[in-house]
């Protein structure tokens, strides 16, 4: 799926852009557990998470992923988007729960990473 | 190559930034991404346990040409039973360190899981040293 497909598919917001929408993310996962995220294998894997934090962007910078979306509509600091630019981390942003975002990207043919 | 950086235990905004320095320099030295990865996870699942657990530390990462060798020094409380604290699920990480999403006892062992060598020494009230190896070839 692209980037601009997962966009559409939740109508979310781009709060930081920094890849091309044509961008294909081809796994993802859901995590508010920052120690789970850094034990991924995988690598180009979006992060959907509800935790509104920098230390969320720096695990995406060190686990190499490159886009994340937050959830509900969580309040995104100026300094993570900050944080974000220096580390090339692309940010998205959906009104939907955490269940309800997976729910209909995975049903659009988003993959989990295992 | 050496390089040393100062972090500071408790002061969350800028945790990890030890790390992503050493990421940005394994980048310009053409290091391959999945070796750069374990590195820098290693390197920050150390430097989070400082902020988290510790009063202050030092990292110091020496990079040759196959090999990258970290220590974090910290003073802190230090680690009474090592063994333990590396069972998965171990942790005595606050309420404030678990609401930032860390604090599962999962740091340690994916240290080593990231790494070719771990070294860890730890004196109780006075501090914890962590020393990582990886090579990047094989
Ligand atoms: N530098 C340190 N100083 C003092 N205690 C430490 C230090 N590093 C680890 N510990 C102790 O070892 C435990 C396990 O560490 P580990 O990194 O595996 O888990 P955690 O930091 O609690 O959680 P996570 O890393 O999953 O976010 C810690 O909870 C803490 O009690
Ligand atoms: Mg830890």
């Amino acid at each position: 799926m692209t980037l601009e497909e997962i966009i559409r598919h939740l109508d979310a917001e781009v709060i930081l852009c920094q890849h091309a929408p044509e961008k294909e993310v081809k796994h993802a996962f859901a995590a508010d557990l920052m120690s789970d995220v850094l034990r991924l294998d995988t690598n180009e894997v979006m992060l959907i998470t509800g935790l509104a934090h920098p230390q969320v962007i720096r695990t995406a910078e060190m686990a190499d992923i490159s886009t994340i979306l937050f959830v509900r509509d969580k309040t995104v600091t100026p300094g993570m988007i900050a944080l974000a630019r220096e580390s090339g981390v692309t940010l998205l942003r959906c009104g939907q729960s955490m269940f309800q975002a997976c729910g209909t990207l995975h049903a659009a043919g988003l993959q989990p990473v295992f | 190559m050496e390089f040393n950086y100062h972090i500071e235990g408790g002061d969350f905004s800028r945790a990890g930034s030890a790390s992503s320095e050493i990421k940005k320099i394994l980048k310009q030295l053409n290091v391959d991404s999945r070796v750069i990865k374990r590195v820098v996870v290693a390197l920050y699942e150390a430097e989070v346990n400082v902020v988290a657990h510790a009063r202050e530390g030092e990292m110091r990462v020496m990079i040759g040409v196959d090999v990258i060798e970290a220590t974090i020094a910290d003073k802190g409380p230090g680690i009474p039973d090592i063994a333990l604290a590396m069972q998965e699920g171990y942790s005595t990480a606050s309420p404030r360190v678990r609401e930032m999403g860390f604090g599962a006892g999962m740091g340690l062992p994916n240290i080593k899981k990231n790494c070719d060598r771990l070294d860890i020494e730890s004196v109780v009230n006075a501090g914890t040293t962590v020393k990582m190896t990886t090579f990047f070839t094989g």
